[in-house]
This record gives C-alpha cells, sequence and structure tokens, in this order.
C-alpha cells in the first residue's frame, strides 16, 4: 500500500450518499438502456400472449354474462365455484391426473429401457431409435387419425390381430370403462420416443471409470443400474417428469379427434374441458375460472421444478 | 444369437456373457417393430384397393393389387395443397419473428449487464412452463381485439417471443471469444453490426437447432389454429385433416384416411430421414419447445 491511498480513500467514500442514489440509480438505467432495448420485442409479446393473458385470466373469471350477448356483470368467485361443482370439471380433474400418472409412468419406464438398450452407438442401434422416435415428429391429429383405425372395433388393426385371443370384443373407444386407457397408449407410443433421447444423453454422463470399477467388483446389471445408473439420472428423471406432466396437461388433440371427451366424458381432460366451456358453450367466465385453476396447479409444479429448470437454462 | 455378439463386440469384456442386457435388446427391438405398426398400416392401406372390402383394411401384407386411388380421393375430398400452404406460412412466419426477437434477447443476456437481470430471467424462465396453449381462452379475445380472428398472423402472434430460443441463442454466444467483438469494435462497428457480422454467423448450427423445433411443433399445432380460425381456406393442416377424418370416418373410408394422413406426415418425416442426426441432436436441446 502506497503512502498516497489512504489519504485520498476516505475522502471518496464520505461524500453524502443520499444524493446519488437517484443518480446512481439513473446511471444504472442508462446502462442498461441498450440491454433493454434488445428485450424489448420480447418483452412485449411475453407481455401480451403470457403474463398480460394470465392477468386476463383473472379478470375473465371474475366476471359473467346471463345470456351470450347480455353485458357482463361481476360476479366475485361465483364462476370458480361453479367450476369445482360442476361434475364435468371435477371428472376432467380426476381423468387428467390418472392420464397423467398413467402416461407419464410407462413411457419413462419405456424411455429408460429404449436408452439402456440402445445407449451403445451403432447402424442397428440408430436404426431402432430412429423407428421409436417417428412417433414424436407427426401431429397428435395424425396419430389419432391413425389410431382411430387401430381402435375400431371388429374390423380394426388391434381387433383383428390381438381381439380374437380374447373371448369378448372391448370397444376400446366407445367403453367408458376402457377409453380413457387407449387415449393413453397414443401418448405413450408418442412421447416414450422423445424421453428416450434425454435418457440417451444422461446416460453419456455417466462415468466410464465407475462403470468399470463395477465390473472388476464383480457388480451385475441389476446392480449397476440400481447403484450407479440410476443415481447418475437422477436429475434427467427430474426434468423429464416434468415435461411429461406438461404434456399430460397440454396434449388433448386426439381427444378432440378420436372421442370429443366421451363417452359420458370418460375421456374429457381438463384443456379439452376448458376448450369447450369457451367454443361450445360461449362461457368465457367459467372457461377463465377452469384456465386460472389449471394454472395455479401448474405453478405449484412450476415452484418445485424451478432450480431444475433455472440450473438447465445456465442461471440468471 | 450371433448376430447379438456381434452387436456386443465392443462392449467391457466383463459385461459379454450378461443375459439381463440381451434381453433388453431384444425386448426393445420387438418394441420398435410394434412402434411402426401404425406407419406399416398407413402405408399399406394407402395403397389398397377398396375392392378388397372393409375385412381385409386391419390386414398388413400388402395387396396384390396396388392402386393409388386412395391418394387420388384425399388429393380431391381435402385441400391438401392449400392446408400446406397454409401451415407453411404459418411455420415460416413464427420462425422469421422468433429468429429476431432470440437473437436480440439471447445477446442482451449473453454479453450485457443491466438492472433486473434475474427477474427477466426468470420471466422467461417461467415462459417455458406456462404454454400458450393453455391460455388459449384469453389469448383467443386479445386476438379478436386486435382484429386478428381468423387470420394466419392471429394463429402466429402467440409465438413471436420463445424463451427455449432465447435460451438456446444465449448459450451460443456466450461460447463465441469476446476478442472477436472487441476486435469490430476497435474498428468502429456498432451494436448491431457487431451482433449481425460476429454472433449470428457463428451461431448457425443454434439457429438449425432451434429451427428443426420450432418448425415441427408449429406444424404439429391443433387446438389453437383451431380455435382462431374460422374460413375453411385459412386452415392449416392439423385442422384440415381433423375435418377430413371426420368426413371420411363417416363412409368409413379407412384407405383415404390412411392416405390424408400419409400426406401430411410426409414431409417432415422425409426431411427427419434425410436430417436424422441433426433433428435428434435439436430435439435433446430442447425439453421444452
Amino acid at each position: 500500500m502506497s503512502l498516497a491511498e489512504p489519504a485520498a480513500l476516505p475522502v471518496a467514500t464520505s461524500a453524502a450518499p443520499r444524493l446519488h442514489i437517484l443518480k446512481r440509480f439513473s446511471n444504472r438505467f442508462k446502462a442498461s438502456l441498450p440491454a433493454y432495448l434488445l428485450l424489448l420485442p420480447s418483452l412485449v409479446f411475453l407481455a401480451l400472449f403470457t403474463y398480460g393473458a394470465m392477468g386476463r385470466v383473472v379478470i375473465d373469471a371474475l366476471y359473467q354474462r346471463a345470456t351470450p350477448k347480455a353485458p357482463v356483470r361481476f360476479v366475485g368467485l361465483e364462476n370458480i365455484s361453479a367450476v369445482l361443482a360442476d361434475p364435468a370439471f371435477t371428472g376432467a380433474v380426476v381423468n387428467n391426473l390418472i392420464y397423467a400418472v398413467g402416461t407419464a409412468v410407462p413411457s419413462i419406464g419405456l424411455a429408460l429401457l429404449f436408452a439402456l438398450a440402445l445407449s451403445r452407438t451403432h447402424a442397428v442401434n440408430s436404426a431402432l431409435r430412429a423407428a421409436l422416435f417417428l412417433p414424436v415428429l407427426i401431429p397428435m391429429v395424425a396419430a389419432s387419425a391413425l389410431f382411430l383405425f387401430i381402435f375400431l372395433p371388429n374390423v380394426g388393426l388391434l381387433d383383428y390381430y390381438i381381439g380374437r385371443l380374447l373371448p369378448v370384443l372391448p370397444n376400446w373407444l366407445g367403453d367408458p370403462d376402457i377409453a380413457l386407457y387407449a387415449i393413453m397408449i397414443i401418448t405413450v407410443w408418442k412421447n416414450a420416443g422423445y424421453y428416450m433421447l434425454f435418457f440417451l444423453a444422461g446416460l453419456q454422463a455417466v462415468p466410464e471409470d465407475v462403470m468399470e470399477a463395477a465390473h472388476l467388483d464383480g457388480a451385475g446389471p441389476y446392480q449397476r443400474l440400481r447403484h450407479i445408473i440410476l443415481p447418475e439420472l437422477k436429475p434427467t428423471f427430474l426434468f423429464v417428469t416434468v415435461i411429461a406432466i406438461l404434456n399430460a396437461v397440454t396434449q388433448v388433440d386426439h381427444v378432440f379427434v378420436m372421442t370429443q371427451g366421451g363417452p359420458s366424458n370418460s375421456t374429457n381432460l381438463v384443456l379439452f374441458y376448458i376448450y369447450q366451456q369457451a367454443v361450445e358453450h360461449y362461457d368465457v367466465g367459467k372457461a377463465s375460472a377452469a384456465t386460472l385453476l389449471t394454472l395455479a396447479a401448474l405453478m405449484g409444479l412450476t415452484a418445485l421444478s424451478f432450480r431444475t429448470m433455472a440450473n438447465r437454462e445456465g442461471g440468471p | 444369437m450371433k448376430l447379438i455378439d456381434a452387436l456386443w463386440k465392443d462392449a467391457p469384456l466383463a459385461t459379454r456373457g450378461e443375459i439381463t442386457p440381451k434381453l433388453g435388446f431384444l425386448l426393445t427391438v420387438l418394441l420398435a417393430i410394434v412402434w411402426l405398426i401404425p406407419f406399416l398400416w398407413m402405408g399399406v392401406a394407402t395403397l389398397r384397393p377398396a375392392s378388397d372390402g372393409i375385412n381385409a383394411m386391419a390386414e398388413l401384407m400388402p395387396s396384390l393389387k396396388p392402386t393409388l386411388d386412395n391418394i387420388r380421393d384425399a388429393w380431391e375430398i381435402g385441400d391438401f395443397p392449400r392446408y400446406t400452404l397454409n401451415t407453411t406460412i404459418i411455420c415460416t412466419g413464427i420462425l422469421l419473428v422468433q429468429f429476431v426477437t432470440i437473437t436480440l434477447a439471447g445477446f442482451a443476456f449473453a454479453r450485457l449487464d443491466f438492472a433486473g437481470k434475474t427477474l427477466i430471467f426468470y420471466l422467461f424462465l417461467m415462459q417455458l412452463m406456462l404454454v400458450p396453449v393453455l391460455l388459449i381462452v384469453p389469448n383467443l379475445k386479445l386476438v379478436a381485439q386486435l382484429g386478428l380472428y381468423d387470420t394466419l398472423t392471429g394463429v402466429m402472434m402467440p409465438f413471436f417471443a420463445s424463451a427455449f430460443g432465447t435460451f438456446l441463442m444465449r448459450q451460443a454466444f456466450e461460447a463465441i471469444p469476446t476478442e472477436l467483438e472487441d476486435a469490430a469494435l476497435i474498428d468502429g462497428a456498432s451494436l448491431f453490426q457487431r451482433i449481425r457480422h460476429i454472433y449470428v454467423p457463428l451461431s448457425m448450427p443454434s439457429f438449425s437447432a432451434f429451427a428443426i423445433i420450432s418448425v415441427t411443433s408449429h406444424w404439429n399445432d391443433f387446438l389453437w389454429p383451431l380455435m382462431v380460425i374460422n374460413s375453411p381456406d385459412k386452415r392449416p393442416l392439423t385442422v384440415g385433416l381433423s375435418v377430413f377424418t371426420k368426413t371420411a370416418e363417416g363412409t368409413q373410408a379407412w384407405g383415404t384416411i390412411a392416405a390424408g394422413t400419409l400426406m401430411v406426415i410426409a414431409p417432415l418425416l422425409v426431411t427427419f430421414l434425410v436430417f436424422q442426426k441433426r433433428f435428434i441432436s435439436s430435439f435433446v436441446t430442447s425439453g421444452i419447445k
């Protein structure tokens, strides 16, 4: 430390700081201005279609019309209680929960199996990966068009080949007890190949030397999976589970094409219920209330997975 | 068994004798075949003549008298060229605007320091979860208020900002050495010139990865365009296909449905088979679209 410095420092720091707060703030803003300008186009669209939309949902959920042409009036929480009292909505929530678990668990399980079986890269495995990945690419509407025939009673693909083995031919999409499970099959078929990719990427991170040490210690395939591979894949599991749940809430195109929520609402899912309220019943109040409840549930999921997601995107 | 042994020849010696991985592999092969059956049926049914009758419709063995009648019928019933054009316009429009928004925002996050950076980062991050399809009700109202109901622009607008794309570009830009930008700065290049001539050209792989994800996901969008579009001549492929399927289902014209489905997914499948590696690596980076 030189002799000149101690004399200079106190002068600089003892200047009245309060006067400078405003100035420092405006300097900071000025320095930030180019960044704000670059972010502006994105922020405008985020404001309109994401955050503004959330605000409008909250407001719309508080208003109702007596008839489609009548003026809106403030009804407070009536829409929310009407939605919660609507058996179609509660039914859709239950269906959606069954659907979420019943699609996430098998598709993640299969994805893990596929990734473990095809982790080493050679021509055969690449071809098999491509085959399993194909359904991911096609529109859900196209998948539904194909599965409409697969599930067709008597002459459809499933009955033609497998149905003969059963004593009674089930009506896959027409039986309220079976239809939801039929719908789930499409989702598993369509998404397992997608989740496989994340497990394949995750398996790359399993350290070679640890695996080798396990071989030398005579660990069998099950022990290696249980004690080395699965712990290493934990972040992948978290991430894939979040996507699978998100897909279970947002992918309803097949419900629209194949069952329209029927028979007797057995395949109605929450987003399809929202669509029905808004487009078929012109009930924006109820549709908004249902959207609000769904968003609240999803925010819960977001809170749980925020760390995972933020880390994945490299932090702020 | 020889074939399986050949596939395992580069596996660690200690594991080569194990039976469980091989059983897993066989199961996966079996499932991969099952996974392909809907596609196989689509191809076979497209070429099957109507004279084979409804009872042979599920037969996976190709017909001995293949015909293109189903393709011709599907082409005549559905307005597929128009639907394809609409979908192409939607995907291109979204992608072009996204390129601008994600480049600018990605650069701000990668290279600039600004007040409220953390807050704005989380605002973007939340969009990964609050996917636009959930907000169809308020967004339809907004699109109608903007006078964009029943327009392709209305279909595109909610997707113009992309958090996923922003983060992808941020990552790409962060990998570019600052020395390059400093050199340009000394030469007097403006901010936009630096982005345009240094950052963008060096980030082409990320742009192409993003393009693949963006185009495939919007090619497949259904519920939102279904709500925004009213006129039949503005329908994208997915909405067109669903209407077409409804019509053909009534007459049990399954060969025609298979042909229509084939026409809708063929462009994506062909592109995928050509650029397979690209697609796979892009989807790995995606996570959430």
